[in-house]
């Protein structure tokens, strides 16, 4: 059938393009020709704002990057913070802070879950997973009182220690995630479905992955062996024993299984964390006014999307003088384009959804 | 003289009446029951304030949509835009005529029967009618002058069309074995047999089955309307009240195959082992209670279905159709038809 190329506008307003993303697709038919993500409808400058506050102050920004992981971008920044500082961590403290930013990733591993397979049209998983997640977000709201951004860590260390009652709490919810992991994979994993909708769709090889700046479980599905927790540890992520999942075919399938693996892999991480968490306090005593030399630093963590890294120059006053973030999500949008073309239109849902971005960090 | 009033013009309107109503009746039924029975699979509570246990939740989103502003957007063909919804509710309602509800109720002297018209091709009659309503679907998609429409359209009709092929083979191997293709005919004849045509033709069954399922577009078959694709598909640009007859369509629709399904295969109103003796009691039990029952239970496998299952993609669809059940059910006519020649 002849047919002329349209384009179609895919947002902002789209049920799944995950927040205000527009993509402009250039279809034949429905056969995808190009893609071209326009970014910046959820600007709202935290980068310059930071400039004009002072590093106690930007923690909170922090949080509006990635909501789905508050803490991780916390930890991601007071790691910054602290090595340009010089501030060192009482170890319980890192345990603390290991303990809730894996909550977090699985909360943002579960939410992932159910948006994908939603995406696919399985809507069952997405209430799956949500539900999951609410039990982490309790643990959350018991701890600092707040749900989704959080502000749970601190320069120097964590804002509480935890209670009996929270690791109780944290032991009870990572007893019901394999349980509900379970359900899940039996409703996708060996769906036929499931499988010819994510199995070779979306495939990027190893090394245009790499070229391409792809961090997170979306490289790991490519099978290479990139995970900053386990090749330049932070935040004594060396203590923990946990394997990093790698895919083989670089497909939406494949990045579908290396995140219920992680989620797993996190839950054995929390276990050991609580296990082996060290007595002695948990922050160190920070100066009530921060003044940090000049100097300048970059450091990154692996955030539940990918690689997160701040870029922090400071100039001697209590506030930075610039403040960088390489977000994961941005970087990772740029492969979406390698890896939608020939496919069809439900394959860019499919496959933007394995990449799992937000808007919050995209547009920062 | 006025008995020839009451039975030749009075009851005939009363049953055109019902049979107008009932599809109506159920579209708030399973309005309601899908929304309950997916908040269930789902671990959530589903809507439970408007009414005991939420059952008057349809008519609140009916009001709700009756006040709602219809839009009609520049360039939209407005008479193609307004009459396509019609198209869709009216052919779903018009198959009715031709279902029966039930079986024969003998009141005093006069034989009631639970159908409101006897056609010898009236299985033909549905399927044909039915399959107009995807006039509507592509009027709909296509006046609307805006690219999801279009694109929900263009699905809908390869979809349609690709699985009117499977449902016609899989009705044919039935009409072999009832030699008739009068809906009231087909269940007699499995009185006759004293077996349901399901348990001698499960092929057919369920190429008809997921045939009906494609044609209804429900999940996983949703494409002309895949909400995480094409925001609403074909009904994207609608809003108000003739959304609210494309919505109705669909259910309706889903009551209609469930019915065909029930007739075909299940035996209509007929109880289980209709010619079991000791079972017989079960014929006290009026027939369009049995027909219910059975129609239930297909519109809850819908229900289930969608709570379940991920949604196919396009090319996939096809090649389920193109490469599976037509090959199959041709088979399957032509083991039928051999069985029924030896």
């Amino acid at each position: 059938m002849a047919f002329k190329e349209i384009e179609l506008n895919m947002g902002p307003q789209h049920p799944s393009t995950h927040g205000v993303l527009r993509l402009k697709l250039a279809v034949d038919n429905e056969v995808v020709l190009r893609v071209e993500p326009v970014v910046g409808y959820l600007h709202r400058g935290i980068e310059k704002l930071c400039e004009h506050h002072t590093y106690f102050q930007i923690t909170p920004y922090t949080d509006r990057l990635d909501y789905f992981a508050a803490t991780q971008n916390n930890l991601a920044y007071l790691l910054a913070v602290e090595k340009l500082a010089g501030i060192e961590v009482p170890k319980r403290g890192q345990y603390i802070r290991v303990i809730l930013a894996e909550l977090q990733r699985l909360a943002s591993h579960l939410a992932w879950i159910g948006f994908n397979a939603n995406d696919i049209g399985a809507m069952s998983v997405l209430l799956y997973g949500f539900a999951e997640r609410e039990g982490i977000l309790e643990i959350f709201e018991e701890y600092i009182g707040a749900r989704l951004t959080i502000h749970s860590l601190r320069i120097g260390g964590v804002p509480h220690d935890l209670d009996a009652k929270i690791i109780s709490m944290i032991l009870a919810a990572l007893d019901s995630i394999p349980a509900r992991l379970k359900d899940i994979e039996m409703l996708l994993s060996d769906n036929r479905i499931w499988k010819h909708r994510t199995q070779g769709v979306g495939v990027i090889p190893a090394d245009e992955a790499l070229a391409l700046g792809l961090t997170g479980p979306a490289l790991r599905a490519a099978g290479v062996r990139w995970d900053i927790r386990k090749n330049i540890p932070y935040s004594s992520y060396e203590d923990f024993d946990f394997d990093v999942p790698l895919g083989t075919n670089s497909d939406v399938y494949d990045r579908y299984l290396v995140r219920l693996e992680e989620i797993r892999q996190s839950v054995r991480i929390i276990r050991q964390a609580i296990a082996k968490l060290p007595g002695g306090e948990s922050r160190a005593t920070v100066p009530k006014i921060l003044k940090i030399p000049a100097g300048e630093v970059f450091h990154s963590i692996e955030a539940p999307k990918g690689e997160l890294g701040f870029y922090i120059q400071a100039n001697g006053s209590e506030k930075p003088e610039r403040v960088k973030i390489k977000v994961p999500s941005f970087i990772n949008l740029q492969s979406l384009e390698r890896m939608c073309r020939g496919y069809l239109i439900a394959d860019v849902v499919a496959i933007l959804g394995s990449l799992d971005i937000v808007l919050g960090e995209i547009d920062k | 003289m006025s008995s020839t009033l009451l039975y030749e013009f009075i009851i005939p309107l009363l049953k055109v009446a019902v049979v107008a109503i009932y599809p109506m009746l159920m579209v708030i039924v399973m309005i309601w029951l899908e929304r309950r029975v997916v908040a269930w699979i789902q671990s959530r509570i589903g809507p439970n304030r408007v009414g005991f246990q939420g059952v008057l939740q349809p008519f609140a989103d009916a009001i709700k949509l009756f006040f709602k502003e219809n839009i009609m957007q520049c360039g939209a063909d407005r008479f193609i835009f307004n009459v396509a919804p019609v198209i869709v509710l009216w052919s779903a309602l018009l198959a009715f005529t031709f279902v029966p509800l039930g079986g024969t109720m003998q009141i005093g002297t006069y034989n009631l029967n639970f159908w409101v018209a006897e056609s010898p091709v009236g299985l033909l009659l549905i399927l044909g009618i039915s399959a107009i309503s995807v006039f509507g679907i592509i009027f709909g998609g296509w006046a609307s002058n805006s690219k999801y429409p279009l694109l929900g359209g263009l699905r809908s009709v390869v979809q349609i069309l690709s699985y009117e092929i499977p449902t016609g083979l899989a009705v044919l191997s039935v009409v072999f074995f009832s030699e008739s293709m009068n809906m009231i005919d087909i269940v007699k004849k499995q009185q006759e047999m004293g077996v349901w045509f399901a348990f001698i033709l499960p092929v057919s069954l369920i190429i008809f089955w997921i045939s009906a399922v494609a044609e209804t577009n429900r999940c996983p078959f949703d494409l002309p309307e895949g909400e995480s694709e094409l925001v609403a598909g074909f009904h994207t640009e609608y809003s108000g009240l003739k959304f609210g007859y494309f919505f109705m369509a669909e259910y309706a629709h889903m009551v209609l195959l469930s019915s065909v399904v029930v007739v075909l295969f299940f035996g209509g109103w007929l109880p289980p082992f209709p010619n079991v003796r000791f079972l017989s009691f079960l014929h006290k039990v009026p027939g369009f209670i049995w027909y219910f029952v059975k129609i239930m239970f297909f519109l809850y496998f819908y229900i289930w279905i969608r709570g379940t299952f991920p949604r196919y993609r396009f090319d996939e669809l096809i090649k389920l159709a193109w490469k599976w059940l037509v090959p199959l059910s041709l088979l399957n006519v032509m083991l039928i038809a051999l069985i029924k020649v030896l």
